[in-house]
């Protein structure tokens, strides 16, 4: 059982981005992750979010992303729902930023940011539900979770 | 209300735009217009500050990457400045020092637009 979940609802449009982020920052702070970890959960879940509202929703902000954060004594894991396109990590190739800028592309960098930020990406799809599971370990091998807070 | 701005400022030697908030996917569109105006303006020579930037993701990121070939081409440059350490960390993540000249001040990147004019006349 984890320790506590924290949820929460957004229409699916970057508008939303800061509230997720702020909901982020807010609950992983009071799970005593350290500054750099709560930074960079803010900035992997706002990829994960931004790419379901582009490629997933594609752009329809009458759909819905369900987020949430789920603590635990050995680890911090937020998980993003959403029941649009799937997304195939097997299909996703690392970026070249000197390919992009040649050919003027904008995007692509997102799946490459939660990867080297987060100790573990998990992708699945149940039915029509597709999940990403962003989470670091407690002691974990980025070191960026910090200490379990005292009972 | 945008929780993102881009201020334009004046130099000699180069257009100078200060960001100032927080750049994702919903605000890119404001550093976009930035950059259009630069180019619509034939101000090549960028200097973006960076120093009162909080956060930047990848959206933020791919609108200099959509600029930079372009703007280079016309002989001119976007040059980073004074950024924020947890902003240069996600640069740096992407491998931007490699393709972009990334300064700690506005005074070092604008000397070296003095430089590269003086080289070039």
């Amino acid at each position: 059982m984890p320790k506590s979940v924290h949820r929460l609802s957004i229409p699916s449009s970057t508008r939303y981005l800061v509230e997720v982020r702020r909901f982020v920052e807010n609950h992983a702070r009071q799970a005593h992750l350290r500054d750099d970890a709560i930074e960079q959960f803010k900035i992997a879940v706002d990829e994960a979010c931004t790419n379901v509202i582009k490629h997933a929703y594609m752009g329809d902000d009458r759909q819905q992303i369900d987020l949430a954060i789920i603590v635990d004594d050995d680890r911090f894991t937020v998980r993003i729902r959403d029941e649009g396109r799937a997304f195939h990590p097997r299909m996703y190739s690392e970026p070249n930023i000197f390919k992009y800028a040649e050919t003027r592309r904008a995007g692509g960098f997102g799946v490459h940011i939660m990867r080297r930020l987060m100790d573990e990406v998990e992708y699945q799809t149940r039915g029509k539900v597709n999940e990403v599971r962003l989470t670091k370990f407690r002691n974990g091998r980025s070191d960026g979770v910090g200490a379990p807070p005292p009972l | 209300m945008s929780n993102f701005s881009v201020g334009f400022r004046d130099s000699d030697h180069a257009q100078i735009l200060d960001l100032k908030g927080e750049l994702d996917a919903h605000t890119a569109s404001e550093l976009e217009a930035a950059l259009q105006k630069c180019q619509d303006d034939e101000r090549f020579r960028i200097i973006v500050n960076g120093e009162n930037l909080q956060y930047i993701s990848s959206a933020g990121l791919g609108v200099f990457m959509a600029y930079i070939e372009e703007v280079r081409e016309q002989g001119g440059d976007i040059k980073i400045a004074a950024l924020q350490p947890n902003v240069f960390i996600v640069l740096d993540l992407l491998g931007f020092p490699m393709l972009f000249d990334i300064h700690e001040t506005e005074e070092e990147a604008l000397q070296k637009f003095e430089r590269d004019q003086t080289a070039d006349a």
